[in-house]
């Protein structure tokens, strides 16, 4: 097993331009998770990036936030202008893990592990982020929307590594996050919801419903178009038409399908009138 | 007074037996069946290993019995043909490299010819599933009290309920890890464990020598709960075999995921209630039935199904009671030891009973406790009388007062009424736990004590007694101080060592203040006599007296001895289950108030009381600390820790899949304590380490029962089990 | 691959070699023999291996030892016995498996008082499993070392 240690982002790429077999390792915080016992993995050739000040950034452009690579969830929840303006990035990041997983992880590296539980990549895809993926042979923008392409597939090329993510400066005037797991903190979301309401529209993302966290556009569209809802239950078609739950060690299916009904018409009848009735 | 381990654990300095540094040690791992149930047809090692520097040990290098000694002799140390679960050691192995081993374990294939699995306890076993006797039946009890069927006939009320509890994994911190060596002919076994003499036993047994080739020494041990009362028995054996096959010292400690796949956990269960009442909600007659699964060997289970079945009535008064239980076989890893001992089980059933009970009738839940609750002169299922002067009602209005009960009930009538998707509710538990081990065991035990006085004056307490977090140490040191009236600073205890201390017995069963520490003080009492001292001298005096006598037999020992004898009051019939099974019980109330998401079906604690007589507290701080924890280590049990099973063998062998609480699962734990000392306990202390883990499952239940409307009649409660109670369907 | 690191331990440069498969938490235990260090779990959520990396806690089995290199490391063996009175008078440690941990959060917390602004004792010790106290002494000891700090 060997470690790479590069000097720049630049050189990383070079890195793995030369051996796309390369795993780019980051806060570790999911790669190092049962190590020794993960022998297959000790064979591999690691890019280690996590020294990379270069990429450890929060940066206002006018029109977008921008969270270098190595940017933690503990960088951002301590960022007093992120709070203010995008609360919804901090409100979701103090639910990942527990300190000392905040302290590690990246938002990138969230979003490039693809699990389909992932809080970090929800928010994000709630606010239309963006990705800069990064080769030796150009960059390309990719919104965070069409990224995943399955269960642990993305558009990531395998010589590509993610550069920085944007997320637009767009004032939420309705944000929520409702995670569900198996307890309390330290808990990989059995279901998520996150909802934002901007100048750009609703955007509604569902995490652990399906291979990968993904937008539910046929929920956007019942809260776009004002259609009365008098219960969960009639969510529930929406849910079956966007989704596919499954069982699995945490959860069933079944839960998963009735809680997230629950849950959405729950919080939507808090800011729509036209969603309203008994659970 | 601070606990005296204190600053080395909150320092770091306390040695683990994982942070032993052992010159030229070599690593052991375990090759387990993959199947539940079979005969090993062949056992395979992989073509990419060098095997020849490798120790590998199997059934045939077993020098003494192939047998790991606890009660009953039907658990092999190493499978050599049958396999009767998944995980069950086959093959040890070692090498100087930790790495190699962990690489090497996968390289051996083991090749099962599968028979038919037994995986449900509850469903009776088909002929071709039988393994042990002619009926799978591990062990078997029955108690009767009076006349039970004549006054089911006459009762005004008659409630009948099924309760089912899952199993539950200790989850200790410190994984089991031991270190065995051979010096001088003798093999040595160090590392995490309760119980020194019982893996003393074992280690006699399995390798064929005598009781003076053998030590064991217990390290700093990172919890226990029951989970290091037996398995180390079995960890021990395989790391002196290969200690000895090898020739080296040879260290084996699991990773959390094999320890939480391959050790011992809670006693599943299933417990059938028939409870009869007069019109006034008075008990007439309790019929109990206990199925309790332990698994693919016996180990503990008779005395765990014991201890359920005399808990099962609960702390009630009733003329008329009949319990049958049974502890049955099942391919499953091995059921064990854990913190209650068949009596949290018993006390969920017995609890939520009592609940539905009051439901029927419509009488308030605390009302119908009060109305029957033992008093003083009444007596329990096994006919003993309890005359202890404990008040168990005042007991239980000082639960109910600390927990506001009557107006956080209105507050919640309200609440309840006005939220869109959060509902609260408040449950209660009352219920006991004899201290010390069931019955007879105490005599089998022979329990032995010795207090030393060194030349320098300073004193040793030497027991078998282990420091597993609850404060034994601490304890030990302040009972012998303060029966010699001198400065817990002067007293030292001996780190439990065969080699050194007599067998006082294990480190279970909630006996050691009580039971080991009262033979400390007898064994002071003694120490105090040979240096012929008045029994109120103290301090200096006590010193001086040590000294002087030293001086006068210089080269030998000082030392007073105690030795138990049980209380005459406590006489007990085995077969019949009838008697006195303990000295001393201890009594509780607990109240819990819950909050159930109606949106996700997930319940939390808000507040949490425990009310307790443990009969006198000896250290505040201590004894707080056993409360807060096994009211948090039941309150998983009750609400987060499920079992996920696949095989008989734990799929969410993980922590990150198996849920023990974290700190924002657990509210504060508010504690109270009364006591009415115990006089034949150190100090007049009673049981504690288990109590507090009796009551919080069913007072969830209740709670939560009380919140919802619901009717839940099995634990965990987690989202999806609760969501299944109150609208059907889930999983 | 073998390769040589330096780094900082509890107040001393280190000059280690190590393997690039070592964790952090192998480097400390087994190069360093710095034992106070636990390893519970191996994959993050019991917390007994927290150390402080450049000033914040992380868990050590989830970091290669390499990616420690010119980083600051404090151990448990590097705090200063006197700031425990509080967390020992509460009752905070029972078995002592998950307390190493535990210290290294608690004393970091009573080091940012701020953060108590927004965030709860319960919220910042939650990547701490305890199987022993139940956590009610060690959110105790925690708040009075907070108190003390602050005096």
């Amino acid at each position: 097993m060997q470690v790479l240690l590069p000097d720049s982002f630049s050189e990383a790429c070079k890195f793995l331009a030369d051996d796309r077999e390369r795993i780019a390792l980051a806060g570790g915080t999911d790669l190092l998770a049962g190590w020794p016992q993960r022998q297959d993995r000790h064979e591999a050739t690691y890019i280690d990036l996590s020294k990379l000040a270069e990429l450890k950034t929060i940066t206002w452009q006018e029109d977008a936030l921008v969270l270098g690579a190595m940017t933690t969830f503990w960088d951002v929840l301590c960022d007093a202008r992120v709070r203010d303006e995008l609360p919804l990035l901090a409100t979701v990041a103090r639910r990942i893990g527990a300190l000392q997983i905040q302290t590690r992880g990246t938002w990138a590296g969230n979003v490039a592990n693809a699990s389909p539980s992932a809080d970090g990549a929800a928010v994000l895809m709630a606010h239309d982020a963006v990705l800069e993926l990064v080769s030796v042979d150009g960059e390309e923008h990719v919104p965070l929307s069409g990224f995943y392409l399955g269960w642990k597939r993305t558009r990531r090329r395998n010589d590509q590594l993610i550069r920085a993510i944007r997320i637009p400066r767009r004032r939420n005037s309705v944000q929520a996050f409702e995670k569900v797991g198996i307890r309390a903190a330290q808990s990989v979301s059995i279901l998520s919801l996150t909802i934002a309401c901007s100048a750009a529209g609703w955007r509604v993302v569902a995490g652990g419903m399906a291979p990968c966290v993904t937008r539910w556009p046929s929920l956007e569209r019942l809260i776009e178009s004002a259609t009365p809802i008098g219960s969960p239950a009639e969510l529930l078609p929406s849910v079956r038409a966007d989704l596919s739950p499954i069982d699995d060690l945490r959860s069933s299916a079944a839960y998963r399908e009735r809680v997230l009904a629950r849950v959405a018409f729950s919080k939507l009848s808090q800011v729509c009138p036209q969603i309203h009735g008994r659970l | 007074m601070n606990r005296r381990d204190g600053m080395s654990k909150l320092t770091g300095r306390e040695r683990f037996i994982d942070d032993l540094p052992v010159d030229s040690c070599w690593w052991g791992m375990t090759v387990r069946s993959p199947a539940p149930r079979g005969r090993i047809r062949a056992i395979r090692f992989g073509p990419g290993v060098d095997w020849s520097a490798f120790a590998v040990v199997d059934a045939g290098d077993i020098p003494g019995a192939n047998c790991i000694r606890h009660v009953g002799d039907d658990q092999p140390a190493l499978a050599s043909d049958a396999v009767r679960h998944v995980h069950e050691p086959i093959l040890l192995i070692a090498h100087p490299s930790r790495r190699a081993v962990r690489r090497a374990v996968r390289e051996v294939e083991v090749v099962i010819d599968p028979e038919p699995p037994l995986l449900d306890y509850r469903i009776p076993p088909t002929p071709d599933q039988i393994q042990h006797g002619n009926d799978n039946v591990f062990a078997e009890v029955s108690i009767e009290k009076g006349r039970v069927e004549g006054a089911f006939a006459s009762a005004a009320h008659r409630v009948e309920g099924v309760y089912e509890t899952g199993s539950q994994e200790h989850a200790y911190l410190e994984n089991q890890g031991m270190l065995a060596w051979i010096e001088d002919g003798v093999v040595t076994v160090q590392g995490s464990m309760q119980c020194p003499y019982y893996v003393h036993h074992a280690l006699v047994h399995a390798l064929g020598r005598s009781a003076d080739q053998v030590r064991v020494i217990q390290a700093a041990t990172g919890g226990g709960f029951g989970g290091k009362e037996d398995f180390p028995s079995i960890l021990g054996v395989h790391t002196a075999l290969l200690a000895l096959k090898s020739g080296r010292p040879v260290k084996m400690i699991y990773d959390r995921s094999e320890d939480m796949a391959a050790t011992p956990k809670r006693h599943p269960s299933r417990i059938r209630h028939r409870t009869a009442l007069d019109v006034s909600g008075r008990l007439l007659a309790q019929d109990i039935e206990i199925l309790l699964d332990g698994g693919a060997y016996s180990t503990l289970s008779p005395f765990v199904l014991s201890r359920a079945a005399i808990h099962a009535p609960g702390p009630y008064a009733c003329d008329n009671v009949r319990v049958r239980g049974r502890v049955v076989l099942s391919n499953a890893v091995p059921f064990g030891a854990f913190r209650g001992f068949g009596a949290p089980q018993a006390h969920f059933a017995g609890e939520r009973q009592m609940d539905v009970v009051a439901a029927a009738l419509a009488i308030d839940p605390a009302e119908l406790r009060r109305r029957n609750l033992v008093r003083d002169g009444q007596s329990l299922v096994t006919g003993q009388t309890i005359v202890d002067g404990a008040d168990r009602v005042a007991l239980l209005d000082r639960a109910l007062e600390l927990a506001s009960y009557a107006a956080k009930r209105e507050a919640h009538r309200d609440f309840n009424d006005k939220h869109p998707y959060l509902r609260r509710g408040l449950g209660l538990a009352s219920y006991h736990h004899g201290s010390g081990i069931s019955g007879l065991g105490v005599d089998w035990l022979d329990s032995r004590v010795k207090v030393m006085g060194l030349p320098d004056g300073r004193i040793e307490v030497l027991t078998a007694a282990t420091e597993v977090g609850q404060g034994t140490t601490t304890i030990l040191a302040k009972l012998a101080a303060d029966r010699l009236r001198i400065d817990p600073d002067r007293v030292d205890v001996a780190p439990p060592d065969t080699a050194r201390v007599l067998d006082s017995g294990p480190t279970v069963a909630s006996r050691t203040a009580m039971v080991v520490g009262k033979l400390v003080e007898d064994a002071c009492d003694d120490l105090r006599r040979r240096v012929e001292l008045g029994p109120m001298a103290g301090g200096d005096a006590v010193f001086a007296a040590i000294v002087a006598w030293h001086r006068a037999h210089p080269g030998l020992r000082l030392l007073g001895e105690a030795r138990y004898r049980r209380p005459a009051k406590q006489s007990w019939e085995p077969t019949l289950h009838h008697g006195a099974p303990y000295a001393a019980y201890a009594w509780a109330t607990q109240v819990a108030e819950v909050e159930v998401d109606l949106r996700t079906y997930a319940a939390r604690v808000l507040d949490f009381v425990s009310v307790q007589d443990a009969g006198r507290i000896l250290d505040d701080a201590l004894a707080r600390g056993q409360v807060a924890g096994g009211v948090a280590q039941s309150i998983g049990w009750a609400l987060f820790e499920e079992c996920v099973w696949k095989q008989g063998a734990l799929e969410n062998h993980q922590l990150s899949s198996y849920a023990v609480p974290t700190s924002c699962d657990v509210p504060p734990i508010r504690i109270e304590f009364v006591e009415c000392p115990y006089g034949d306990g150190g100090q007049g202390a009673k049981g504690l380490g288990e109590l507090p883990a009796n009551g919080p499952a069913a007072a969830i239940a209740n709670a939560i029962a009380d919140a919802t409307g619901c009717d839940p009649r099995s634990i965990p409660l987690t989202p999806e089990r609760l969501m299944a109670a109150m609208e059907g369907g889930g999983r | 691959m073998t390769r040589v690191i330096e780094l900082v331990v509890n107040g001393q440069p280190i000059v280690a070699e190590i393997e690039d498969s070592d964790r952090l938490l192998d480097l400390l235990r087994e190069r360093l023999a710095l034992h106070g260090t636990k390893e519970g779990c191996g994959e993050g959520p019991c917390g007994a291996c927290t150390v402080r990396m450049d000033g914040l806690p992380v868990n050590a089995c989830l970091v290669l030892a390499v990616q420690a290199r010119g980083s600051r490391i404090e151990t448990v063996e590097g705090n200063d016995p006197s700031r425990l009175g509080e967390l020992l008078r509460a009752g905070a440690t029972q078995c002592g498996a998950c307390t190493p941990g535990v210290v290294q959060t608690a004393l970091w917390i009573a080091d940012h008082p701020e953060l108590l602004e927004t965030h709860g004792v319960r919220e910042l010790i939650a990547g701490h499993l305890c199987r022993c106290t139940g956590y009610t002494a060690i959110v105790e000891g925690v708040e009075r070392t907070v108190a003390e700090r602050k005096r």
